[in-house]
């Protein structure tokens, strides 16, 4: 109370009460304000007001921001917007919707019941929202309802930009589609200004790149009449255009890729091995990304995502199959740089290998007989590399692989990429809480066991190879455009890291590639050419294992059939192309595998002899700019 | 603590009664913008507002119980708990339309910057309670509360709550202003504060940047906030001078209107009662303010004073900015009417406030 006592003063607050007295005259003035303000509403513009609220109104036309369009390397359409006609319907417009929809079924030569059931569909929402009866309506029906406007109040036609994928389902894993934003999206995107009914990148490069390809949409405030005929343009915001996307996609290879996989399911990458810029990706069963743009139905969309064969899944990024005999790369040169082997010595192949008591069967019954490790390799020898797994050791086996990008995520933009497994005894002690068991490395060695890889992986390690350990990023993108041409962004190759390895381990291995396809004996003679020289490995990866007999694909249920691998580069001299094929259930990757690579990289060559003149003109173009 | 029975009839009833009205008008119009002319039915937030209002009511006594000198010790603490209660709104808070400002307690979703507001004028009551030296202050005298009020500004514009922040700071400066701040460092003030304006503008999210530039120019954004201004102004325009009548607004009933029981209740309630009832419920509120200033002048200390000054600076700058935005003279930024608006945070914290001014209105009888 002593406290209290001190602070009771009773001589009030004199500077107080003066400066009180100037509040008086702030509250006078800012009182005075808001009743003019209010006096002017009301009463001088009140008329004009109620106008406005009875006659409604005031309306919010959008106009989505013309996605950008996305071309290919060499500058060819890939994607792009056309303008599109919705059909509209306001009720609240229209004194007697049910019979002005009757007109409009009449002038559309449409059946009016699948009219008034969109209209008794959509009653439930407010009588002024927008009622969408048709999208995407063909020019007759715009000239109809255009020449029949005064008929038809509450109905107007709104230009709404569509995108449209020029070849289809060609690209449709990379490119991806375009869906209304969901209810989840539009929680956290409305800041960006996203509202209900917008369009959205949902998939691929159209998802990964929306910021870049969607522009701002605009519109207008617009005041209707009664027949909500717009009387004039109160507010206008112009939309502003997307970016323009450039692919380091090369479409005509990219059409070669889905033409030799078209009727299998499987993949096909394509790498520049010189920067890791995508050439071609093509995953297949595909979809077509159109169907999406104009409004996919459910059923369709029902049918997509029960589809046994997954045509939505990117079997490039997302699919992870063991690598097989392709795996057989990583392990030469493991066991080079390890110094476990002597190259030129030769080891007898009676065609199984035993590890304790437990025996190991080469893909050829009866062996290879005497084999070094060129013609392991040259002949996919499974023997040989059954006994360089123990003297390894499955950690050495998984640092080579991982140096060379197995195991984990490349970093390409698109989403949902996966990481495959390369196993060591850490991985299964965190796993599956058990120790390595020698036996399990013979597995690895012919890339079976654990071991997963995804084709991108696959196709970005053969172009490690083919340029002497480097490894790149692989990129899509290569340059993003304003729509006046100005260069906003662009991107190039991204090193993620050189792996060190003697010359000696990489010219052998190099040359024992190059006779997979070219020398006698070779596994992947079916991709040999006479136009390019081609350098790979093929792979047969099991799907269930074999115990017992030798079986031919053919004699097994199509889903235990192995799946096909081909991984390879051109030309042997001086690479430019890596490319990573996938064939699921394909059988033998010599056969069913490598002669999709050789399509590719022969119509690769053929598109390389115009660019070559090109670069000449452009060339000299070059000096005469400076 | 026993109540002297001399308090009670010095009870404020004109303040009370004047509440009352607030409160009838706010159920009203919320009734009214919720009512929906096919079910005959308006929900349940106009009942909600009366229970709000109930826990307002415990609020305000609360307030008026204890000798306000009291506050000088709990202002601090209660300043402190805001600072917690912001802290864990950012923390574990419940977001809604962009923003993150509620925190749930099963039964009620706190707003803890509503309460926030109270304590700016607290802690600065009590800081300048002491008699100023005839010279005024200088700035320097005051970076002790500009330390103390900061936290709060910034926390709320985290969430980010623009409106609160504007409030919070407006409030301040009127209180350093009537605390004594010397009108020539009021001007050093706003001189550094406008040079400041670009290192600020830079933290503001792109979307907030936007909607500032919208208030000062709605036409800028006609299709998204310039639309609702619009809109609202079509409500309070076509109200004319008598109203279209209770639960007859079209603006309202057509859902033309944005956030049509909380921080537009203003236009629902032109519409429906024109220029006169407008001219009622400003005048109401001049009432309020303008008595509440006589209470300044005629406070026993300069505690009291200030305490008063300062709850009603709160409801002074409420209504100005929200009258302000729905009429288009001002930007829109999220602030309630006081007294009106929905909202279960707002009404209890605006009626504690009613309490502490009606407790030293109580006492400044008391010797």
């Amino acid at each position: 109370m002593a406290a209290l006592a001190q602070i009771n003063k009773q001589d009030g607050a004199p500077e107080l009460r003066r400066r009180a007295r100037v509040l008086y005259a702030i509250l006078a003035l800012a009182f005075l304000g808001l009743v003019s303000r209010l006096a002017f509403l009301q009463i001088v513009a009140g008329e004009r007001y109620t106008f406005l609220s009875e006659n409604n109104r005031v309306r919010i036309k959008r106009v989505a921001g013309t996605r950008g369009m996305i071309f290919d390397r060499q500058g060819q359409l890939l994607v792009d917007s056309r303008p599109s006609f919705d059909l509209i319907f306001v009720p609240e417009d229209s004194s007697d919707p049910q019979n002005t929809l009757r007109l409009l079924a009449r002038y559309l030569k449409r059946d009016e019941k699948e009219l008034l059931k969109i209209f008794e569909e959509g009653k439930s929402r407010a009588a002024f929202d927008e009622m969408v009866l048709g999208r995407d309506v063909d020019w007759s029906e715009v000239v109809a309802v255009e020449t029949h406007q005064l008929d038809l109040p509450g109905v107007t036609l709104r230009v709404r930009p569509r995108r449209s994928y020029a070849d289809g389902p060609m690209a449709a894993h990379v490119l991806g589609y375009l869906g209304e934003i969901n209810p989840r999206q539009l929680k956290t995107l409305k800041e960006r200004g996203y509202v209900i009914g917008d369009e959205i990148g949902q998939y691929g490069l159209e998802r990964r790149w929306e910021e870049i390809l969607r522009g701002q949409s605009g519109g207008q405030q617009v005041e209707v009449d009664a027949l909500g005929r717009r009387m004039r343009v109160l507010h206008e915001v112009t939309d502003v255009p997307g970016y323009t996307v450039h692919l380091t996609i090369d479409r005509e290879l990219q059409a070669a890729a889905y033409e030799a996989l078209k009727g299998k399911e499987g993949t096909l990458v394509a790498i520049d091995v010189g920067s890791g810029a995508i050439l071609a990706l093509a995953s297949t069963p595909a979809f077509d990304p159109n169907v999406f743009a104009r409004g996919i139905k459910s059923e369709e969309w029902n049918g997509l995502i029960k589809d046994q064969l997954r045509p939505l899944s990117n079997r490039a990024t997302q699919g992870q199959y063991p690598p097989g005999s392709t795996f057989k790369i990583i392990m030469a040169i493991a066991a080079l740089e390890e110094g476990v082997v002597q190259p030129e010595g030769h080891i007898q192949d009676p065609g199984f290998f035993f590890f304790g008591n437990r025996q190991f069967r080469d893909w050829k019954k009866g062996g290879h007989g005497a084999v070094n490790l060129h013609r392991a390799i040259v002949e996919s020898c499974d023997t040989y590399f059954y006994q360089l797994g123990p003297k390894l050791g499955v950690d050495r086996i998984a640092k080579w692989a991982r140096a060379f990008g197995l195991g984990e995520k490349t970093g390409i933009a698109l989403d949902d990429e996966r990481s495959g497994t390369i196993p060591d005894t850490e991985w299964k002690r965190k796993r599956y809480r058990q120790p390595w068991f020698p036996g399990e490395t013979i597995s690895v060695a012919i890339g079976q066991g654990y071991v997963t890889v995804t084709p991108l992986q696959l196709a970005n390690m053969m172009a490690a190879v083919a340029n002497g350990g480097k490894l790149y990023r692989p990129y899509l993108v290569s340059k993003v455009e304003s729509l006046d041409g100005a260069t906003v962004r662009e991107y190039g190759s991204e090193l993620i890291r050189t792996i060190e390895m003697k010359p000696d381990t990489i010219n052998r291995v190099k040359r024992a590639l190059a006779d997979v396809v070219q020398g006698p004996g070779g596994t992947g003679g079916a991709a040999r050419s006479t136009q390019i020289p081609i350098a790979g490995k093929t792979g047969t990866a099991q799907v269930i294992e074999m115990k017992g007999a030798y079986l031919k694909s053919e004699q097994l249920s199509y889903f235990n059939r192995d799946h096909a691998w081909f991984v390879s580069y051109a030309p042997v001299e001086k690479p430019q192309i890596a490319i990573a094929v996938l064939v699921e259930h394909g059988g033998h990757g010599g056969e069913a595998a490598a002669p999709m690579a050789k399509k590719v990289f022969e119509k690769f060559m053929e598109l390389q002899k115009p660019a070559a003149q090109n670069q000449q003109v452009s060339a000299d173009g070059d000096i005469r700019a400076n | 603590m026993q109540i002297d029975r001399r308090l009670i009839s010095h009870f404020d009833w004109p303040l009370f009664l004047l509440c009352l009205a607030f409160i009838a008008v706010s159920v009203m119009t919320i009734y009214s913008a919720n009512f929906d002319l096919d079910t005959g039915h308006a929900g349940a937030l106009p009942a909600r507002q009366v229970t709000w209002f109930g826990l307002g009511l415990v609020a305000m006594f609360i307030a008026l119980s204890f000798d306000y000198h009291y506050i000088d010790r709990l202002a601090y603490p209660f300043y402190g708990m805001m600072l917690v209660l912001l802290v864990l709104v950012m923390l574990i808070g419940h977001s809604g339309g962009g923003s993150q400002r509620w925190i749930n307690l099963g039964f009620f979703r706190l707003q803890p910057s509503e309460p926030a507001k109270l304590a700016i004028v607290l802690v600065m009551a009590k800081y300048f309670q002491p008699d100023e030296s005839a010279r005024g202050y200088y700035l320097r005298d005051l970076w002790v509360p500009f330390l103390i009020v900061s936290p709060l500004i910034i926390l709320t514009l985290i969430q980010p709550d623009l409106g609160t922040a504007i409030i919070l700071g407006i409030v301040f400066i009127s209180m350093i202003l009537m605390g004594g701040l010397r009108v020539r460092s009021f001007a050093l003030l706003v001189g550094a504060g406008l040079a400041f304006l670009p290192v600020f503008w830079h933290f503001l999210r792109p979307y907030q940047q936007n909607r500032v530039l919208t208030f000062l120019d709605p036409n800028r954004d006609p299709l998204g906030a310039g639309y609702h201004v619009i809109q609202s102004q079509i409500a309070i325009g076509s109200g004319r001078v008598f109203g279209k009548g209770f639960l007859h607004g079209t603006q309202n009933r057509l859902d033309f209107l944005p956030a049509q029981h909380t921080d537009f209740i203003f236009a629902v309630f032109s519409e429906e009662w024109g220029f006169l009832g407008c001219a009622v419920l400003l005048l109401l509120y001049l009432i309020l303010i303008a008595y509440c200033i006589r209470l300044v002048q005629r406070a026993k200390d300069r505690f009291g004073a200030l305490l008063v000054f300062g709850m009603v600076a709160i409801v002074f700058w409420h209504v100005v900015i929200n009258v302000g935005m729905v009429s288009g003279l001002m930007p829109v930024v999220g602030v309630p009417l006081p007294l009106v608006s929905y909202g279960g945070s707002a009404l209890a914290s605006m009626m504690f406030a009613m309490g502490v001014i009606m407790n030293v209105s109580m006492r400044r009888y008391v010797f």
